[in-house]
């Protein structure tokens, strides 16, 4: 195994290329900047394979079971003689898998923007910031401690707020910014709140101690689930409100507001941030705690499962009508992730009844790989028409071979074809949705065919559809020379991504990430598979009748259902429901009162305290006179006061 | 003379060992050599401070008359270090000065006043601790010898000393007469609680408040804080203040203990008029030294506040804010010696505009005034927190609120001092200041200080397991 120094490295190279870049490097060799960034994060990525061979193969595996590994780990704060906050790094699958998706992607969009941001003013900041997001990112999935990884899971959000605002000359880019930090932030506090209550019912802060402690019958274990609060255990409220902090981050309904907007940060930036890496945190968050959802609490794990469920069939609503293509792979993330959340919710612990927690982490793995890859050609495709909606794009193919030809395949491994990636996990998770939970089992299946539709007529209507406009097919559009689809540095990341795409799938990832770390034996059924595959191939050719040539269908269809069209293009209203519930309840109701209080009770409370002491210190300016004599009298009656009222008055 | 003599007394040994080097350096050469006279005795007081760290060990001499422990040496320690510091800072002033070999024989006699005065385990010993380390202070004050208020504040000084001392020297008379002993570890056994008792207490315990400038026994402070040179000042303010909240600790913890139900409501009392006082009258102050007095005082007042809990936690905690203090105290002491010594300026009002020539003293100043006021993450603002925790563990919460709502006012004033520096339009600030390096180093060791000792958490537990034991 790799020396604990090593692993630390991992997530300490980007933390040290930023500091070097904000430090020195930003003004003294600026260009240089990314190309430092990339081999940092080549780095990272280097040693992280290393790890995760040698997890996985060499050390990791102690009588068929995978051990949780603690090679660093100090005490940082100490508040009694039992609790403290540690910082150290836990290996486990999970973690060793998320450290490898995120410094993989995360070297595929380094050397991405080395093309796409290319002559960017502010071009070195953005490699820090990169720096800044995957050192949190990597801190993040590697913390052995639930006060860490919500330190790490801060640092994500200011790293994530950064980057969204990176463009801070356009209102819309600063606006977005905020809105996602403070939506996040509020889901925050929920999961802030959800690790008090744990820590104080297990009395530790750790991942390993507070799940044995809250997983076998003990002391702390009855204490959590006697004591309730508005008819649910402490238990359940902790898990809950945890759950919330990981559904702020993972866009899930009704807290998804701020991801579509999001995509007003650079495109690499959507594929690293907001696809891949740190909107599946709060996937992650809960496949951490899995055991405790599982084994003290299902019902908790039901309240994951359920608005996993109905995020992902109401986003994929939504991605139908959005003619913004950037917007389009929003919704899509958000309802993918939204399959990696029920199919943890549907998920049993151990054996047989875990593998929707090994069809989540599947998921997870693959959709890092087609989503980073769909977001990679929307930006080459962006890049070149200069354009987010879908009405200036059409009949890209020819001009954009190496794009179109990625694209499809991320097209196909999101829509569930054999033998793309998406196939194989999207199989695992209905397949352990079927075995437990049959409505669950019906929507997804539906999703998955909306899923398809949405995808292709984003396929469709970006490469074929309409012919070329003059401008582009002259390649002048806007004064632009377009000689090529992009540089070879911006080519390559979709390559490889695409060929990832197309293998990712045959990972045995049931022998490598389970819920209890023993190998997980997958069936494979091919008369299962039949139904989701005809429908998505229906969705697809839905979406090819539709868009693959101009025409008046889906003019008609919108007609048909107005009303159902309108209510998903406006995203059913849900940001309005918010900023009416914001603006008109709680500033009028809430704010304004508070206003008042504010500035009359405590300011003037303060403000009293200051007159009164201007008031008295002036008038007891004469004890301080000069006078000895007069000292030593004050002296004296301060002795006499002290007698009498200590010995004959107050005792 | 066995060897325990030497070791136990090795802090007291090491003091008179620097007089006796000073006083024949005085009578031997001709102290011509100012620089190097005063980087000679900054080494030997560094020494001094180090050698504080090795050789401890616990005991008693002369039939308890004189004991140390581990604790005792840490609170050693923090004066010594106090006192290099002082020393470093009074580099510039002393540079010129005529009589600067008297000025650390008195200091030092003073310093080994309080080290045995810490140490003693007898009333006689302690009285005579506390005069050594009272009467030299006098004459140091009186040290600007061509100054009016200088003289001014000696002669204030030893007189109402001389007033404070004979109130406490008739409580440990009449103690004596109804007990028998001086001793402390005898006396607990023969302290009935009778009203003669309780009586002379009173007068031992007022003699502590006119040492700590508490209300209503500070009223001395103020004139010979404004009066005395600066080093004296901050010497006064910082390590002659700490010795005696060491030994008030024990007196009250130890030999007390018995009267705590007593003590715990002269405190009360005494805290509540110290900190609201202390508070009012800083922010009336146009006079810098006579400012940082008052704000002494009320911070003294917390200090007290923390003991009031009467165990081990308000112990460590005063303990621990006295390190803090040190630094804290020093460090804006350190930036007014320098401007005093090179600018001759003392008024808060020429301060205006000096971030204009003096950003790093500026920023110095500011973040010692950070500390003093509490404001994290400075270490003053771990040191109050511990305080007034240990504090609120009684459960008076209005003792508590009153001295966090007094928080709120030192703040004022305390910003009052940084937005004069800079905000405030000045036409002349004050020109650019070039301290000597033992300066810059002093003001180095407390700005080190006052960032370190906040976050090394691990320092209050040491302080804690220390008294535990």
């Amino acid at each position: 195994m790799l020396s604990a120094g090593l692993i630390a490295l991992i997530p300490l190279l980007p933390i040290f290329c930023f500091v070097l870049i904000a430090l020195v490097g930003k003004h003294a060799f600026p260009k240089f900047c990314g190309m430092l960034g990339t081999l940092s994060i080549l780095g990272s990525f280097v040693l992280s394979v290393v790890v995760a061979f040698q997890y996985f193969f060499q050390v990791g595996k102690v009588n068929g079971v995978y051990q949780q590994l603690i090679p660093i780990k100090f005490e940082w704060l100490q508040f009694s003689p039992n609790v403290s906050i540690d910082m150290g790094i836990l290996l486990d699958p999970i973690s060793v898998m998320m450290i490898l998706v995120v410094t993989f992607i995360s070297l595929m969009v380094h050397i991405y923007s080395l093309g796409y941001m290319k002559g960017e003013e502010r071009y070195a900041t953005y490699y820090g910031f990169l720096g800044l997001f995957t050192f949190s990112m990597l801190g993040l999935v590697l913390s052995s401690n639930i006060f860490q990884i919500y330190i790490f899971w801060e640092l994500v959000g200011v790293s994530s707020y950064l980057l969204i605002g990176f463009y801070f000359d356009r209102p819309s880019a600063v606006a977005a910014a905020k809105k996602a930090f403070i939506v996040t932030r509020f889901a925050d506090l929920g999961f802030l709140i959800g690790i008090l209550i744990l820590a104080f019912y297990s009395g530790t802060l750790d991942f390993q101690t507070l799940i044995t402690r809250l997983t076998t019958p003990t002391d702390q274990l009855n204490a959590i689930t006697s004591a309730s609060f508005m008819g649910m255990s402490a238990l359940m409220w902790g898990l809950v409100l945890v759950f919330i902090g990981g559904a702020g981050k993972s866009a899930m309904f009704p807290l998804h507001i701020w991801l579509p907007d999001a995509m007003e940060g650079p495109t690499p930036v959507s594929a690293l941030i907001h696809a891949a890496t740190m909107v599946v945190a709060g996937v992650f968050l809960v496949a951490r705690l899995f055991p405790i959802y599982s084994l003290s609490c299902p019902s908790a794990l039901d309240v994951v499962a359920y608005v996993g469920i109905f995020s992902s069939f109401f986003a994929a609503i939504i991605a139908c009508t959005q003619t913004d293509i950037k917007r389009v792979l929003a919704y899509s993330t958000m309802s993918q992730i939204g399959y990696m959340m029920f199919a943890l919710g549907v998920s049993g612990y151990g054996g047989e009844h875990g593998l929707g927690y090994m069809a989540s982490m599947f998921h997870l793995f693959t959709h890092a790989m087609f989503k980073a890859l769909l977001f990679l050609g929307a930006g080459a495709v962006i890049h070149y028409v200069h354009s987010n909606e879908m009405k200036d794009m059409g009949g890209l193919r020819k001009l954009m071979p190496v794009t179109h030809i990625t694209f499809l395949v991320a097209c196909l491994a999101i829509a569930g074809i054999p033998p793309f990636a998406g196939f194989f996990s999207k199989e695992e998770i209905l397949q352990a949705a079927f075995q437990s939970n049959k409505l669950i089992y019906v929507v997804a299946v539906v999703t998955a065919a909306i899923t398809a539709f949405y995808m292709f007529r984003l396929y469709f209507s970006i490469f074929w559809n309409k012919s070329l406009t003059p401008a582009l097919s002259k390649g002048e559009g806007d004064g632009h020379v377009h000689h090529s689809e992009g540089t070879v540095s911006m080519l390559m990341p979709l390559v490889i991504l695409g060929a990832l795409s197309l293998i990712a799938g045959f990972v045995p990832f049931g022998k490598l990430v389970t819920s209890d770390g023993k190998e997980l034996l997958t069936e494979f059924h091919i008369g299962f598979s039949v139904a989701p595959v005809l429908l998505a191939a229906a969705g697809i050719w839905l979406a090819y009748s539709f868009y693959k040539k101009e025409n008046a269908r889906p003019q008609n269809m919108v007609d048909s259902m107005k009303r159902l069209y309108k209510n998903a293009y406006n995203k059913f209203y849900v940001d309005e429901i918010y900023l009416f519930i914001t603006k008109k309840v709680i500033f009028n109701l809430i704010g304004r009162p508070a206003a008042w209080f504010d500035r009359n009770v405590v300011d003037g409370t303060m403000n009293m305290i200051a007159t009164i002491t201007e008031k008295t210190s002036y008038s007891i300016k004469a004890l301080q006179s000069g006078k000895l004599q007069q000292y030593s009298i004050y002296f004296f009656s301060g002795v006499i006061g002290f007698v009498l009222l200590f010995i004959y008055l107050w005792k | 003379m066995s060897i325990d003599f030497l070791i136990l007394m090795k802090s007291e040994m090491s003091l008179t060992l620097i007089i006796f080097i000073l006083l024949s350096l005085k009578v031997f050469t001709n102290d011509k050599n100012h620089v190097a006279l005063l980087n000679l005795t900054n080494i030997l007081l560094a020494a001094n401070f180090v050698f504080g760290f090795f050789f401890n060990a616990s005991g008693e001499l002369f039939n308890g008359m004189f004991h140390t422990n581990n604790v005792i040496a840490l609170e050693k320690n923090i004066l010594n270090l106090g006192t290099l510091i002082v020393s470093l800072q009074a580099f510039d002033w002393l540079k010129n000065h005529k009589h600067l070999l008297e000025f650390y024989v008195l200091l030092l006699t003073t310093l080994l006043g309080m080290d045995f005065m810490i140490s003693s385990g007898n009333f006689l010993m302690f009285f005579l601790g506390l005069e050594l380390s009272s009467i030299p202070l006098a004459a140091l004050a009186n040290l600007d010898l061509e100054k009016r208020k200088s003289s001014e504040a000696a002669m204030k000084m030893i007189l109402s000393s001389a007033f404070a001392s004979c109130i406490t020297l008739f409580g440990i008379s009449l103690l004596y007469g109804t007990t028998g002993t001086l001793n402390f570890a005898e006396m607990p056994k023969h302290l009935t609680g009778s009203e003669l008792q309780l009586f002379s207490f009173i007068f031992i315990f007022t003699g502590f408040a006119f040492k700590l400038s508490a209300v209503p026994f500070h009223l001395w402070t103020a004139d010979v804080y404004e009066g005395a040179p600066v080093p004296v000042t901050s010497y006064l303010s910082v390590i002659s203040k700490g010795s005696i909240v060491f030994i008030f600790i024990s007196v009250l913890f130890t030999l007390f203990r018995s009267f705590e139900g007593m003590w715990y409501n002269m405190l009360y009392l005494t805290i509540v008029l110290t900190i609201t006082i202390g508070n009012l009258f800083a922010i009336r102050q146009n006079n810098i030294k006579r400012f940082l007095a008052f704000s002494s005082i009320a911070q003294v007042g917390y200090i007290l506040l923390g003991l009031s809990s009467g165990t081990g936690a308000g112990a460590t905690s005063a303990i621990y804010f006295l390190i803090v203090y040190t630094f804290s105290n020093l460090g804006a002491f350190g930036v007014i010696a320098l401007v005093s010594a090179h600018a001759g300026k003392e008024e808060i009002t020429d301060y205006k505009g000096f971030y204009a020539n003096n950003p790093t003293l500026s920023w110095v100043l500011t973040i010692s005034l950070f500390s003093l006021a509490g404001i994290p993450p400075t270490a003053g603002f771990f040191g109050k927190m511990f305080l007034v925790t240990a504090g609120a563990g009684k459960g008076n919460y209005v003792l508590v609120t009153i001295a966090v709502m007094n928080m709120v006012v030192s703040l004022y004033y305390y910003l009052r001092i940084v937005r004069s520096i800079f905000m405030d339009k000045n036409e002349t600030p004050i020109a650019k200041l070039k301290g000597s390096n033992s300066i810059k180093l002093a003001l180095a060791v407390c700005m080190i200080g006052v960032v370190v000792t906040g976050f090394a958490t691990g320092l209050f537990e040491n302080i804690n397991t220390l008294i535990g034991k």
